[in-house]
């Protein structure tokens, strides 16, 4: 057992939730295939966060995960790590000694650094979430937080592998998304999406290779950002599921177990 | 402080000595302006007199020499209304004339003067103050023309004497009168200090006394009352509340805890770690959602989210949540219905709202879903105009709620014993109160016949063209 904290998404391991079709995934099979070919390389990643014991568990857990981690305790250390460069991804705790986290990151924005931050924070609320995006972080995340939920996040802002943002035709294996002319096709086939299934494969294929999770899912795809205690995405993914996998070979759409989703070319 | 410093440091108080000490100095000036007014006057019409007489003498003299002027101030000096008049030599040897007493070398100079003077008739009498001119005539011989002024005397004893008492007077009657009413304010000031003190001290149903008679104290006690009407709801509210949490959150607590314990003592293997280990996190991540829903409901009815409000299409939003909750509702053997004809701008938070939506979506999934498989049931979902507000229904045919039930499922916590079984944290329906209150609407539930019809009204933003 390499991740315990892995299987903290009560949206899969709860029993109650009804489980849909389609291939599922172990995370920990996922990161360690990921690992053994080497397809992915390691993340470089600073984390700023002051309480011993959090940043600790960060620190191991990204590890395991096979990224590269460098911690700092308060917001001065922060900042001078941040400003020697060469990080994927930042994750800092909003509240932070000497330089808080906010202001880190509009101090490193100040000065041209665009490196993608994610904001940890204790605050949650609609309010809270608007000042941290303001002052410049990409992302938001309040505490507590399941760790598969803040990796999928980092990972999905460090941006490796999957298309670009400005590319108009996201490909996986033979499904192809035509973002300008809102068609989709696989091996071909016109398959035909209503809007919001249409946004929410454009995402998951903007993440192709990438977990994605249920979360992610509602705040980039409904711009919602609370938690829905019903598993509405699931019945979501589900029938865009029986849309682009049912009748085609290999699946694509997978689930992870204990994390979200990910669309990707076969399984290994 | 003394009683008496109290007194005089009061507001009251010191408006009336400023008001009093302006009002003295004024009636004082106009007083003091009328006495030298009328002195003048008189001190006029005596010199206008004393030199006609001077005209008249001079010209006897003239006429007639020594001799002659000397009967003619003999005989007016006889005359009932006469003034002063005397006629010496230049030793000061009276020739005529009518007065006495004179100072020594009082004649020796020219010109006018006022002086103390005893007429020669009665010479007991008191001296009178006179206007006096002395002449100088040709031969060293002296003449005094004058009139009595006592007149002017008697002018300001009638007018500035009296004035000066009558201000006097007033101006104890203002102290008197403002030491009394400040007095009064003071007795109400106090009564309401004993009674803040009191409530302060924890009783909270003390209210202030009106006294009914409409005045500004009335009107404060009354608002302070209001005040203090709805800090007693509110502390009875939290302690409510509090007593609610510690129930609704130990409870899980203790069960996460027994899990733990129960792992720790009996689990064999990794499969039955890994159950207990999950299980333990499902627990906490209940928790940490009953924390959040908790925290954002007395967020929203701190009031604390009117910073990010703005203005959004309410219709919008419900037909999204619609949608959202479509798949769901279908898996479940509901239909969900949306009727949404047109936009519903209103001015708030959108999260919020979606939240709420969510949340009654939830629940009519949660307890309307037909039981027999096979069976078909619908929840409606409308958004409309009604009566110049916004208005959204959410109507299922689920179980209902019994109409006695009916306020209290708004309250945090609250699940009806029948529901106890189901799962849920008992702070949805509470949730959608707090954000609808917090935008100024109101929150029904209604019967569907059979079913539940939860009836939110909302205040549309009328400005038809935002900034």
């Amino acid at each position: 057992m390499t991740y315990m904290g892995n299987n903290s998404n009560p949206t899969v391991a709860s029993d109650s939730r009804r489980s849909h079709d389609g291939p599922v995934i172990d995370l920990a099979d996922l990161r360690k295939a990921a690992r053994d070919s080497a397809q992915e390389p390691a993340m470089r990643l600073l984390i700023v966060e002051d309480d011993r014991d959090a940043a600790d568990y960060l620190r191991k857990a990204f590890r395991e995960a096979g990224h590269v981690v460098d911690v700092a305790s308060d917001g001065e250390e922060g900042l001078v790590l941040a400003r020697e460069g060469g990080y994927d991804v930042l994750v800092v705790d909003r509240m932070l000694p000497r330089r808080d986290g906010l202001a880190l990151i509009a101090e490193l924005r100040g000065r041209g650094d665009k490196t993608p931050a994610l904001i940890l924070s204790a605050l949650g609320q609609v309010d809270d979430r608007v000042t941290g995006l303001r002052a410049g972080g990409d992302d938001y995340l309040p505490k507590p937080y399941a760790f598969s939920e803040l990796l999928a996040r980092v990972e999905a802002l460090a941006r490796r592998g999957g298309p670009q943002a400005a590319d108009t035709v996201y490909r996986v294996a033979d499904l192809e998304l035509d973002r300008l002319a809102h068609r989709c096709t696989r091996a071909g086939q016109e398959i035909v999406l209503q809007p919001r299934e249409f946004r929410l494969l454009e995402y998951l294929m903007r993440h192709a290779g990438q977990v994605v999770t249920r979360t992610m899912l509602l705040e980039n795809v409904w711009d919602y950002h609370f938690d829905p205690q019903t598993n509405v995405i699931d019945v979501h993914v589900s029938r865009l599921r029986s849309k682009i996998d049912k009748g085609f070979d290999p699946p694509l759409l997978h689930t992870v177990r204990g994390a979200g989703y990910i669309i990707r070319d076969g399984v290994r | 402080m003394t009683a008496f410093g109290k007194l005089i440091r009061t507001t009251a108080f010191k408006l009336i000595a400023a008001y009093l000490l302006v009002f003295a100095v004024f009636a004082g000036s106009v007083i003091a302006y009328l006495g030298w007014h009328t002195q003048r006057l008189v001190t006029r019409q005596a010199t206008e007199a004393i030199e006609k007489d001077t005209r008249f003498l001079q010209a006897q003299f003239e006429r007639g020499g020594v001799s002659r002027l000397a009967q003619v101030v003999t005989r007016r000096a006889r005359a009932p209304d006469a003034g002063l008049l005397l006629l010496t030599t230049y030793s000061g040897d009276a020739l005529a004339g009518n007065v006495l007493n004179l100072p020594l070398n009082f004649l020796d100079k020219e010109g006018w003067r006022e002086i103390d003077y005893v007429r020669s008739e009665d010479s007991v009498g008191p001296p009178s103050r006179a206007l006096v001119h002395v002449l100088l005539l040709p031969g060293e011989f002296r003449l005094l023309v004058g009139r009595d002024v006592v007149e002017r005397e008697e002018l300001r004893q009638i007018i500035i004497g009296p004035a000066l008492w009558g201000l006097a007077l007033l101006v104890l009657l203002g102290v008197a009168g403002g030491l009394f009413v400040t007095r009064r304010v003071l007795k109400r000031i106090d009564q309401m200090t004993a009674i803040s003190d009191g409530i302060m001290a924890g009783d909270l149903s003390g209210r202030l006394v009106v006294a009914g008679t409409g005045d500004e104290f009335d009107r404060l006690a009354l608002s302070l009352n209001t005040m203090l009407g709805r800090i007693e709801t509110l502390m009875a509210g939290l302690k409510e509340v509090s007593d609610n949490i510690a129930h609704d959150l130990k409870t899980p607590l203790t069960r996460l805890r027994n899990r733990a314990e129960d792992a720790l003592r009996t689990a064999q293997g990794d499969d039955q770690w890994r159950t207990a280990t999950e299980q333990t996190i499902e627990e906490s991540d209940a928790l940490i959602r009953t924390f959040d829903a908790l925290l954002m409901i007395a967020r929203a009815e701190a009031g604390q989210a009117s910073a990010s409000m703005v203005r959004f299409d309410l219709a919008e939003t419900a037909a999204s949540v619609a949608e959202l909750y479509e798949p769901v509702a279908d898996e479940a053997g509901l239909d969900v219905v949306a009727d949404i004809p047109g936009p519903l701008p209103i001015v708030g938070v959108r999260e919020l709202f979606a939240q709420a939506l969510s949340n009654l979506m939830d629940n009519a999934i949660k307890y309307s879903a037909p039981d027999a498989p096979g069976a078909r049931g619908e929840i409606r979902l409308t958004a409309m105009r009604a009566d110049g507000r916004a208005r959204i229904v959410v109507a299922d045919r689920g179980p209902g709620i019994a109409e006695a039930d009916r306020p209290r499922v708004l309250e945090r916590f609250v699940r009806l014993e029948a529901s106890r079984t189901r799962p849920g944290f008992g702070l949805g329906l509470s949730l959608v109160a707090a954000v609808v209150r917090l935008h100024g609407g109101t929150v029904a539930l209604e019967s569907n016949d059979p079913g539940l019809r939860i009836v939110i009204d909302l205040p549309l933003d009328t400005d038809e063209n935002p900034a």
